[in-house]
């Protein structure tokens, strides 16, 4: 059986303008350092979480990021969870294909964020708004 | 006379502040008359696709501009990053450090045939 898996502390940042892109991967960077990530690892997830916020702030009008360190047994872990209200994607399939891009981007958001980390989930409701949710596993 | 213009980014830059940078590199370029220009990115600890565009995009206005641009001293980790993103920054001239990246934009500058650039 797999150990239980735990949350040792959680927490959540505004996304609401360009100012807080930066203090959220500056946070991020702290947290992969205290779950003992490598550096390669933590700049992963630095960027990961740099291409989330932005895709919150400029598509989604703002939004939040909810961060947990996660243990399970003795692995450790970080799941960051972006939120906005913002008008939801129209056609997540082609979001997350490789190349497509709405326009102000490069067109290697998502499918290119994906890459970086272990887990990656995508909700999005027109209307309504996008989750992401991210973890990466030391 | 041309000559070379060495920018290093030491903070962890906003959107804005990136977009402010291209535009002063691209003045100063064109005001200094620069034939080659290193970017020294050393210090950065982390490489987006913003920040990404913004280096190719400088790259290819100071080609217009008739000046190279050399990116150097990216840091392993965000070499690995950024080629797992899907960023190659095709276009976009590399060197392990600023010495480096200096006797590439010589040779550069040499091929081309600009000699009063390189003797002086």
């Amino acid at each position: 059986m797999n150990p239980a898996m735990t949350t040792s502390s959680s927490g959540e940042l505004p996304l609401t303008n360009e100012h807080d892109i930066v203090l959220g991967r500056q946070a991020v960077r702290r947290m992969t350092q205290q779950q003992g990530f490598s550096l390669v690892d933590q700049t992963k997830m630095v960027t990961a979480a740099s291409e989330l916020a932005r895709n919150s702030l400029i598509y989604g009008g703002g939004g939040t990021l909810k961060w947990a360190m996660l243990n399970e047994g003795t692995r450790r872990g970080l799941r960051l969870t972006f939120e906005d209200q913002g008008p939801g994607i129209p056609n997540l399939e082609l979001a997350m294909t490789d190349g497509w891009s709405s326009g102000t981007g490069l067109g290697l958001g998502l499918t290119g964020t994906r890459r970086l980390v272990n887990e990656f989930e995508i909700q999005s409701t027109v209307g309504v708004g996008t989750r992401v949710v991210i973890t990466r596993w030391k | 006379m041309g000559e070379f213009l060495l920018v290093t980014i030491q903070v962890d830059m906003h959107d804005q502040l990136a977009l402010q940078l291209q535009d002063d590199l691209t003045r100063a370029i064109e005001k200094k008359g620069a034939k080659g220009v290193l970017i020294d990115i050393s210090a950065l600890e982390m490489v987006d696709s913003f920040i990404g565009r913004m280096i190719g995009d400088i790259s290819g206005m100071a080609r217009i501009l008739d000046a190279r641009t050399v990116l150097v001293g990216m840091q392993p980790a965000v070499a690995i990053t950024l080629v797992e993103l899907g960023l190659s920054l095709p276009g976009v001239a590399t060197a392990l450090n600023v010495e480096r990246g200096m006797a590439l934009l010589r040779k550069a500058l040499n091929e081309s045939g600009d000699d009063n650039f390189i003797k002086r």
